[in-house]
């Protein structure tokens, strides 16, 4: 039977898995969005106005089911995990306290201007509020990214009576593996962001409609991702080498070895056996796990076994989640560098089965994103306070069948609810597809997501 | 204690306060105008009704979960000692801020299936309401931790019961006379009634609550029938009894359609007043007050200057939202 930390556990994870979605998606537009409104103010070209609109509509539902799904996690922390709570409160709560403010104030200060200010205020304090809302929703990654990375590797606290004390606010916000951490997950953002954007215009491209609209934000999401993903890449190795460095157990389970040693290949693939200790149907790259975590050939791994069976995370789950991100990351740089190459051929509109590949990975960097953060965030079990708490005993001691029963209430929210509306009211907007201005029409605020309807029932 | 040490959980321990406050203020009629939903005779009163709330609903509840953050970032050991022994009532009630935020946004787009979004808006409102009300017993009445880690009903009694229906009839009154304050003709007119009826219940649960709280616990029994400290403390009762005796004259001559709102509010303030009153210095009653849940003062001094700046701001910006939809609304709105 599932005791309420495994419970909790679930839920927890069932909860961020889906939130993180959507202000992922929000950081990519409204950096997208500000971008084409600097355009359009640069260039005075309506096309570039009638993305902004579109992507807006978009955004505006985005964003608000990322406010409202991410109110159930600030009561967990404290419902479910009021160990943790009480051990690193002091820490972890200013930096919420931080991030709900920042949101709090560009939800209440910019948003309301960039959906609903259109025409009602001018061109340029648009442009800023825009600007704003984009590092807005970075800020808030950042703030988190603080609070996740100090889990992760805990940095200017002192230890005493099992409590967290901050000693030195200055090093935990200049964490060594925070900043690698931060453009890693932004550019995850921009690319799962970019997958979409180009599967959109794709599809309008595919079948034949909105054409000049479509070119220009498929050219767009085309240089884009071919820019950002090879970034990617290079991120992605500077976190590598910070995980093998302060978190070696789960860089050994990210490659599945379980002695520690030297010349170690890279498995393309393997099956790991917790039990066993060893791996199954291996199938590796010689000296490349090494090259990968340490830069040189005979970098030496620690390995599983160097700690107890009860320290070690699950090998599986890390081992796959992250071969999952990073093949489907290879998948996004190949497609994306296609693509620019067929650009820069001038060749870019005559393939439509271009159009197609682009529409099949839409879901692509959103895979990638969570696959990346399963690693993270399995890969440094059983610690939640890397080396300091355990996850068990960050739980608090509720009974289980309340955790189950509202575990059960969530998830049906979340899925049915949220999933569900969300997409439908999506595929909606973009099956209408981009209005094209000429003139002006003024918007009118009620919520978030009625700037997404309101046109549809013009 | 340096004056930073005793002084910073005091600066905070009234920001959250004033959170908490001004979600009560904005909230408060929000939800209140959800109980009153299954009150409306036709599609149209619900549409009308539906139009005094829904141009600022959504900026409002986000005061609570500023309130909860800022709980956590402050007074992390209170925190984590309130969240699990209120597990049932605070998931209720996250859930049903879920389902009511829902409803709002889809009650629009589906105009057959309006009735059902309607239904989901009642029933969440008062669930909210009720939990709210349901929590803010318990926390008076206080824990008594051994005993609730082996129970985890403890925070039902029937002192919680009656302040969850003191806080649905209380939002209840405050929507009523953001009713009356928003709408004209036979809707307005109907309100005032139900306002007087809310009224009336809301006093009642007021005046139990109010007997009650004393008897929770010695301590607030000291508190408030302190000899020397009777004739101020007095004034809180008077005062309410006052705007009570007001506020239904208002509603009986229907002369002034902004005073049952405010008085209303006001009333809501001084039992506000008079539960902090009650509670003060503690966020766990009679178990942890607020020095000993306080973060350590480097956390506090962080988190002060953020505090400082954007909450101004955050005001300024809700005043001016509402000074936008200012007025009274003669059309139902619709997208």
């Amino acid at each position: 039977m599932l005791d309420h930390v495994i419970l909790s556990r679930i839920q927890f994870a069932f909860t961020i898995t889906f939130h993180i979605l959507f202000p992922a998606f929000s950081i990519g537009l409204a950096s997208f969005i500000a971008l084409m409104e600097g355009l359009w103010l640069k260039t005075k070209k309506m096309i570039y106005y009638d993305i902004c609109r579109f992507f807006t509509k978009i955004f505006a539902l985005t964003f608000g089911v990322g406010v409202v799904s991410g109110i159930v996690m600030e009561f967990q922390v404290g419902t479910n995990w009021s160990g943790l709570s009480h051990t690193a409160g002091d820490i972890l709560g200013a930096l919420f306290t931080y991030e709900v403010m920042s949101a709090f104030f560009i939800e209440a200060g910019f948003l309301g201007v960039m959906l609903f200010g259109w025409n009602k205020v001018s061109k340029r304090l648009h442009f800023t509020a825009t600007c704003l809302v984009a590092v807005g929703v970075i800020i808030s990654a950042f703030l988190i990214l603080i609070a996740n990375t100090w889990m992760q590797h805990p940095v200017g606290f002192i230890y005493e009576n099992g409590n967290f004390t901050p000693d030195n606010w200055l090093l935990i916000l200049s964490n060594p593996m925070l900043y690698p951490r931060f453009f890693h997950m932004v550019l995850s953002a921009y690319l799962a962001t970019g997958c979409v954007i180009c599967a959109i215009s794709g599809y309008y491209l595919l079948i034949k409609k909105h054409d000049h609209f479509a070119k220009k934000v498929f050219k767009f999401g085309v240089i884009g991702m071919a820019i950002l993903a090879p970034t990617q890449l290079i991120v992605g190795d500077l976190v590598g080498l910070d995980v093998h460095h302060y978190q070696p157990i789960k860089s050994a389970a990210i490659e599945g070895v379980w002695n520690t040693s030297k010349e170690v290949p890279y498995l393309i693939f393997a099956i790991p056996d917790q039990k066993a200790e060893k791996n199954y149907y291996e199938i590796g790259i010689p000296y490349a796990a090494s090259l990968i975590n340490t830069h040189t050939f005979d970098g030496e791994l620690i390995g599983l076994k160097s700690v107890s069976k009860d320290d070690r995370p699950n090998v599986a789950m890390v081992f796959f989640s992250f071969r999952i991100m990073l093949y489907l990351g290879g998948l996004m740089i190949l497609v994306s560098l296609l693509s620019a190459y067929l650009l820069y051929r001038d060749k870019l509109y005559d393939y439509p089965l271009l159009y197609k590949l682009w529409i099949l990975i839409a879901p692509a960097g959103f895979v990638a994103m969570e696959c990346g953060w399963f690693t993270a965030e399995s890969g440094r079990q059983p610690w939640v306070v890397y080396e300091y708490l355990r996850t068990n005993l960050a739980a608090s001691n509720v009974n289980r069948y309340q955790v189950m029963a509202s575990f059960i209430v969530i998830f049906m929210v979340y899925v049915i609810i949220f999933g569900f509306f969300y997409f439908k009211y999506l595929f909606k907007t973009i099956k209408k597809g981009p209005k094209r201005f000429t003139d002006k029409e003024i918007n009118y605020p009620f919520g978030y997501l009625q700037s997404n309807s309101e046109e549809t029932k013009q | 204690m340096t004056h930073l040490d005793f002084i910073l959980p005091i600066i905070w321990y009234c920001i959250i306060g004033a959170g908490i406050l001004m979600y009560v203020i904005l909230d408060g009629f929000t939800q209140g105008v959800g109980i009153l939903m299954p009150f409306a005779h036709n599609m149209h009163e619900r549409n009308m009704m539906m139009s005094v709330i829904l141009p600022t609903w959504d900026g409002n509840q986000t005061w609570l979960v500023f309130g909860t953050a800022a709980l956590y970032g402050a007074f992390p050991a209170a925190f984590a000692t309130l969240m699990p022994l209120v597990y049932l009532p605070i998931m209720t009630m996250v859930i049903a801020i879920l389902f009511r935020g829902v409803a709002f946004e889809y009650r629009m787009k589906s105009t057959e299936k309006a009735h059902i979004w309607d239904r989901v808006i009642f029933i969440s409102s008062f669930l909210v309401a009720f939990m709210q009300g349901n929590i803010l017993g318990a926390f008076v009445e206080g824990f008594h931790h051994e005993e609730l880690l082996k129970n985890y009903f403890a925070w039902h009694s029937p002192f919680s019961y009656l302040t969850g229906m003191g806080v649905v009839f209380g939002y209840a009154l405050l929507g009523a006379t953001r009713i009356i304050l928003k709408l004209d003709g036979p809707l307005q007119y109907y309100m005032y009634k139900v306002a007087k009826i809310c009224l009336i219940l809301v006093s009642f649960f007021m005046v139990s609550v109010s007997l009650a709280t004393p008897f929770v616990h010695p301590e607030v029994f000291n508190f408030w029938f302190d000899i020397k400290k009777i004739p101020a403390l007095a004034i809180l009762p008077i005062t309410t009894g006052i705007l009570f005796l007001w506020c239904w004259h208002e509603l009986n001559s229907q002369n002034n359609d902004k005073l049952p709102y405010i008085l209303s509010y006001l009333m809501f303030i001084c039992g506000y007043i008079g539960l902090g009153l009650s509670t003060f210095p503690y966020l766990v009653p009679r178990t942890m007050d607020i020095w000993q849940a306080a973060s350590p003062t480097s956390t506090l001094i962080f988190m002060t200057p953020g505090a400082l700046i954007m909450l101004p701001c955050i005001m300024a910006y809700t005043y001016y939202a509402y000074k936008i939809f200012k007025g009274k609304v003669h059309d139902p709105i619709s997208y």
